[in-house]
């Protein structure tokens, strides 16, 4: 026999992944993806050290930058709850995006429609709305899915692009400001409206919701009988049936919630920060909060951490700019990581070996 | 007699842990239709693709006209003549006829289609194969597509044409259309292979018979020189211990009343036909039948999982005809499903997960919350109680072997109190010490009460365990026999499909 001694590389399931082993592959992953976007900033002549360098100095590096980091991890956590919430069923929820605007739009909606009312009732109003228009967007994907088996990537898709225009429709429409120049956005909000902040920085209220949220999610999901549900029905739609779980019921459900949490984003958003609707509120912020979610493995506890690092990386990207680089390498960072991510995946499910 | 065209000779076959194929021989003559009849799993499949050059035999040899041949892979097989139409056809749907029969035609790059058109019309009159050459797969029927199959291999120059399970998908007038073409096709002197498991096909359509149980060749014959109960005989083994395990008649009143009980399979066929039967209390009802004649539709019916298009199952007066599975389970039916980490047990989830299963409802877990140490202690309980072999009730269940899996099952589903345990193929794939565990604890459950309804495809196991035998065929109950009066070749001859309940004497 000829090939007796030919070495072969073959790839074996790992039946248990040791927690390390994740962890380790994560790490170096991110590395990788950072070495790999280096040859670009390289490539258009910059360098790549000094960019990351700033980067992080910005984000991390003061009180203040790490204050604006917060600032724009709140939405982040607030979406990917959302997200690892529908994902935890293998309900592909994609549409966190369009479920933060409407949130922000029905949050903006109770603040220029109540401004006498006192500040806790109308900010309480206002997050129920969010929760509501952003439960509600959610749950057309969902009894498409859950009735029609319609794929509920592409629905929820399409729909982040309808709500973008449905914004559109409402700054230029009946909330433009009507005391205000030409731009496209409502009046600021009456002071009753805003969330407080802390100290002097601009870090609002919803870091507090958003731990909260992160809690209470944990617990739903791992200590409720729901949560069970969404286990089990996650791991496998048919031992879910055959254990009487209702499945259609379910996915209405946690697509609803998941779209609740990312409206509360949106509220938080309106107002904590930007005190008014502006179409350019979100800037693809549903679909970094994807990637959170799925570095977080859909642990809460762990989105809340790697919230704050994509918040310090569109932070960092927006420092950039005034060192005259693109501010899209922050984005093209938040895509080579999760390339690498998903690819190092293969090296956490399974053993290379070298075989004679 | 007819001339040889193949002869397989000593094929070994394994994959890892089972041996498919083992000393196999085979001989298939030009001009006749040979039946390869087995139940599933018996290796049919796999010989099938060894001939065709897909799998490579551990052992043996094959010899075409007498000559000695090798296949690397199923275009040698094409090319010498030898080509299979599988059970899944391989088809492209939005290509049309012509299309998906020049995919991968070798030859001159620039592809005639009016030729080709004409070729298949040639084809399909020569035969009888009526198929529209410009028809887009998608728009045909899955008899058409067979069809299209059929006609590719001619196609290709097939002498020897093989159809893996072809009537699985048919509907019966399909069926018939497909044998008068093969009937067609073997007139012109051409070699037809067709595998099943379907006793009455290969009485209808067959002229010769090999049958193959367990990976061994277990004899081979013309059809004239049998009959079924032979063949049933031959499928499912003869040695039968007669060691009885159920020895108490414990049976009581009427637990389960099925009543013209009809249901679909997956491909929307009908695979449970007015099925009538009934189960006591106490008492191990065993439906024997070979292994996909509906015994999986009947369980699903049973249990909720699978809709009824006709009739009602009624436990202990109350009507479960298309209840939620939720309100059956609640009512006290536990399942033992086939499928034991597709359906009965999540496989990448935690003992104390798998233990909940059924059981999370129950508000003694806590209210809202599940309580994790009452949850944790109930899994412990199960375990020890039934002696489940784990590391700990945290590891996943896929860590597990078959016997504990179902030991992990079994405890979970009798845990209940069930009136009523359905068990699919409880024993598949356990060894002997596993599948005594088993049985002791459907014995125990049934000296307590409840009623058991054992779906077996081991006639060994429903002579150990049945106080009664029912046969099912087709998806037709053919029979109900007190185990005492079941004579073993009674039981073949039903399960094969005969009629048996009148015309009893002349057995
Ligand atoms: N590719 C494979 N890998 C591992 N086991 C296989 C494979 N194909 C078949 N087997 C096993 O070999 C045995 C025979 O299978 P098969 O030939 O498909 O039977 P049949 O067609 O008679 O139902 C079964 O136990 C089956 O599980
Ligand atoms: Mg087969």
């Amino acid at each position: 026999m000829s090939n007796q001694n030919k070495r072969k590389i073959i790839l074996e399931k790992r039946l248990q992944t040791p927690k390390w082993i994740g962890l380790l592959v994560t790490v170096v992953s991110v590395f990788a993806a950072l070495i790999f976007s280096s040859v670009f900033l390289q490539m258009t002549g910059q360098n790549p050290f000094e960019v990351y360098r700033v980067m992080f100095k910005s984000a991390f590096g003061s009180s203040y930058g790490f204050s604006e980091t917060l600032v724009k991890a709140i939405p982040l956590m607030m979406a990917s709850f959302g997200i690892a919430m529908a994902f935890k069923m293998v309900i592909w929820n994609i549409g966190a995006e369009g479920q933060l605007l409407l949130g922000a739009l029905a949050a903006s909606v109770i603040a220029l429609s109540f401004p006498n009312l006192p500040s806790i009732p109308l900010i309480v109003l206002m997050m129920i709305a969010a929760m509501i228009a952003g439960g509600l967007w959610a749950l057309i994907p969902g009894l498409a899915k859950s009735y029609w088996n319609v794929n509920e990537v592409i629905t929820s898709l399409m729909l982040n692009y309808v709500a973008i225009n449905i914004i559109d429709y409402f700054v230029y429409g009946p909330l433009k400001n009507p005391y205000g120049s030409n731009f496209p956005e409502t009046e600021t909000f009456v002071r009753n409206a805003w969330l407080p902040t802390f100290a002097s920085t601009r870090v609002h209220l919803g870091i507090i919701f958003a731990l909260l949220t992160a809690i209470i999610l944990y617990f739903v999901l791992n200590k409720t009988r729901w949560g069970y549900e969404v286990k089990v029905i996650g791991e496998s739609r048919n031992v879910a049936r055959y254990s009487g779980m209702d499945i259609k019921k379910n996915i209405i459900l946690v697509m609803m919630v998941s779209g609740a949490l990312a409206g509360l984003g949106g509220m938080t958003e309106v107002s904590g920060v930007v005190h008014k609707l502006d179409p350019h509120l979100s800037i693809g912020l549903g679909y970094s909060a994807i990637i959170v979610a799925w570095l977080s493995k859909l642990n809460p506890f762990v989105i809340v951490v790697v919230s704050i690092l994509f918040g310090g990386l569109i932070n960092g990207g927006f420092s950039i700019q005034m060192h005259g680089i693109p501010a899209a390498t922050a984005t093209m960072l938040q895509g080579a990581i999760l390339f690498f991510v998903l690819g190092g995946d293969i090296f956490a499910r399974y053993k290379i070996r070298i075989i004679k | 007699m007819s001339e040889i065209a193949v002869k397989m000779v000593g094929i070994r076959k394994t994959f890892p842990g089972v041996i498919a194929n083992d000393q196999v021989n085979l001989e298939i003559f030009k001009g006749e239709i040979h039946a390869l009849l087995g139940e599933n799993g018996a290796g049919k499949s796999t010989l099938m693709n060894i001939l065709t050059g897909l799998y490579k035999p551990d052992k043996g040899e094959i010899f075409l006209d007498d000559v000695h041949v090798d296949f690397k892979s199923p275009k040698d097989a094409i090319q010498a003549g030898v080509g299979m139409v599988h059970q899944n056809f391989r088809l492209v749907k939005p290509f049309s006829v012509i299309e998906n029969v020049m995919l991968g035609q070798k030859g001159s790059s620039i592809l005639n289609i009016e030729e080709t058109e004409a070729r298949i019309k040639g084809i399909s009159h020569r035969f009888g194969l009526e198929v529209h050459p410009k028809a887009k797969i998608w728009q045909l029927s899955i008899g058409e597509q067979q069809r299209v199959e059929i006609i590719k291999m001619l196609y290709k120059g097939a002498d020897i044409l093989i159809l893996d399970e072809p009537t699985a998908v048919l509907t019966p007038q399909e069926v018939n259309d497909l044998f008068k073409i093969l009937r067609n096709m073997a007139n012109e002197g051409k070699a037809i292979v067709f595998i099943t498991h379907k006793m009455h096909e290969v009485m209808d359509f067959a002229d010769r018979i090999t049958v193959l149980r367990a990976g061994l060749s277990v004899k081979s014959m013309m059809k004239i020189d049998t009959d079924t109960s032979e063949l049933a005989n031959l499928m499912v083994g003869r040695e039968i211990a007669r060691g009885r395990k159920n020895t108490n008649k414990t049976i009581g009143e009427v637990a389960l009343k099925l009543e013209n009980v009809s249901a679909l399979n997956d491909k929307g066929l009908l695979a449970l036909d007015k099925f009538t039967l009934e189960v006591h209390s106490g008492e191990i009802l065993a439906i024997a039948g070979v292994a996909g004649n509906g015994q999986r539709i009947l369980s699903e019916a049973i249990t909720g999982l699978r809709e009824l298009t006709n009739g009602k199952i009624i436990l202990y007066g109350e009507d479960l005809s298309n209840q939620s599975i939720r309100e059956i389970i609640d009512k006290g039916v536990a399942f033992v499903p086939e499928d034991r980490y597709g359906m009965g047990l999540a496989a990448n989830l935690s003992v104390i997960d798998n233990v909940l299963l059924k059981d999370y409802r129950n508000k003694k877990y806590g209210i809202n919350f599940l309580n994790s140490n009452t949850t944790r202690a109930k899994a412990i309980e199960l375990v020890e109680k039934f002696d489940v072999k784990i590391p700990t009730v945290d590891s996943p269940v896929k860590m597990m072997s078959g016997g504990n899996l179902q030991k992990l099952l079994l405890a979970r589903e009798t845990d209940i109190d069930p009136k009523l345990i359905v068990a699919v193929y409880p024993i598949r794939g356990l060894d002997i010490g596993a599948t005594d565990f088993v049985h002791e604890i459907l014995i125990k459950e049934k000296n307590e009460g409840a009623a058991v309804l054992l779906i077996s495809e081991d006639l060994d196991e429903i002579y150990k365990m049945a106080d009664r035998i029912a046969v099912i065929y087709e998806g037709r109950l053919m029979g109900v026999l007190p185990v005492e009066e079941a004579k073993l070749e009674v039981v073949g001859l039903m399960m094969s499909g005969t009629d048996v309940r009148e015309g009893d004497s002349n057995v």
